[in-house]
């Protein structure tokens, strides 16, 4: 049942992506960082740890999913430090993506000749 | 008249756009790519033993590096050309950009070419998401308490 969710959340917020790009001026640049903070403000009040709990690992693919993981962060190092733990732990939950991300990039277009 | 009839011209040869077909596409590839996440996640808590928090991130790790490696390899552009927001709206969408700059830029040198240009595209994920985060972050800390 929850590979079904996955399928329809993950779908669902692909196929939004797509209409915006299709009816509006915006590029795909636009519309992650969008997503990006629309994933933060709905955390903001605890709705995408539901969605998760709900739906699964099609919550955590799409982009909004590192809004979530932000914010999360920021907010457990926040319950130690207050105001300047939201600087602290920012990167906490994110910082395996964002790195795994540089270094294959970097590898990668050591290794391997772009193709034209 | 001539105005007209070149209008009428440019009209023709425009590219037609499938919006319906598009959003259906990028609907079944985002879905697709969902459930994958999914089954990884069920794959590493069965056979690697650790909690599905921890799974989640080998998920993604696992994605972006699938994305990385296609992308380097050079058919991956030719899927998000196909599917547009059923791979770039997923994490995978992250890691392409990222490998395509540094590919991209890979001619121009290790660091004025690959160092400043690999966040070009997933920079702006970045400053964003780091922004709001800590604006709604404020907003909970002050408001709910954390």
């Amino acid at each position: 049942m929850i590979y079904i969710y996955s399928f329809l959340f993950a779908g669902f917020v692909c196929m939004i992506g797509q209409v915006i790009l299709d009816n509006t001026k915006l590029t795909a640049g636009h519309i992650t960082s969008i997503f990006v903070v629309v994933g933060a403000f709905l955390d903001t009040f605890s709705i995408y740890d539901k969605i998760i709990a709900y739906v699964g690992g099609g919550a955590l693919v799409p982009i909004t999913s590192f809004g979530h993981l932000l914010i999360h962060g920021a907010l457990a190092k926040a319950q130690d430090f207050g105001i300047i733990g939201l600087t602290m732990g920012m990167f906490d939950l994110s910082a395996s993506g964002i790195v795994a991300a540089i270094v294959f990039a970097f590898f990668l277009a050591l290794i391997f000749k772009p193709k034209n | 008249m001539e105005k007209k009839k070149y209008q009428r011209i440019v009209d023709s040869h425009k590219p037609v756009e499938h919006r319906g077909q598009n959003a259906f596409i990028a609907f079944v590839t985002g879905g697709i790519v969902g459930v994958i996440g999914q089954l990884l996640i069920e794959l590493y808590t069965r056979f690697l033993d650790v909690s599905t928090k921890d799974a989640s991130v080998f998920m993604i790790i696992t994605l972006i590096f699938i994305a990385s490696l296609f992308t380097a390899m050079g058919f991956f552009d030719k899927w998000v050309n196909f599917c547009r927001c059923g791979l770039i709206i997923p994490i995978t969408g992250f890691a392409h950009s990222m490998t395509s700059a540094a590919l991209e830029y890979r001619k121009e040198g290790f660091v004025t070419g690959v160092g400043s240009n690999i966040f070009k595209l997933a920079g702006t994920v970045i400053l964003y998401g780091v922004v709001s985060a800590w604006f709604f972050g404020l907003l909970r800390l002050l408001i709910m308490g954390g």
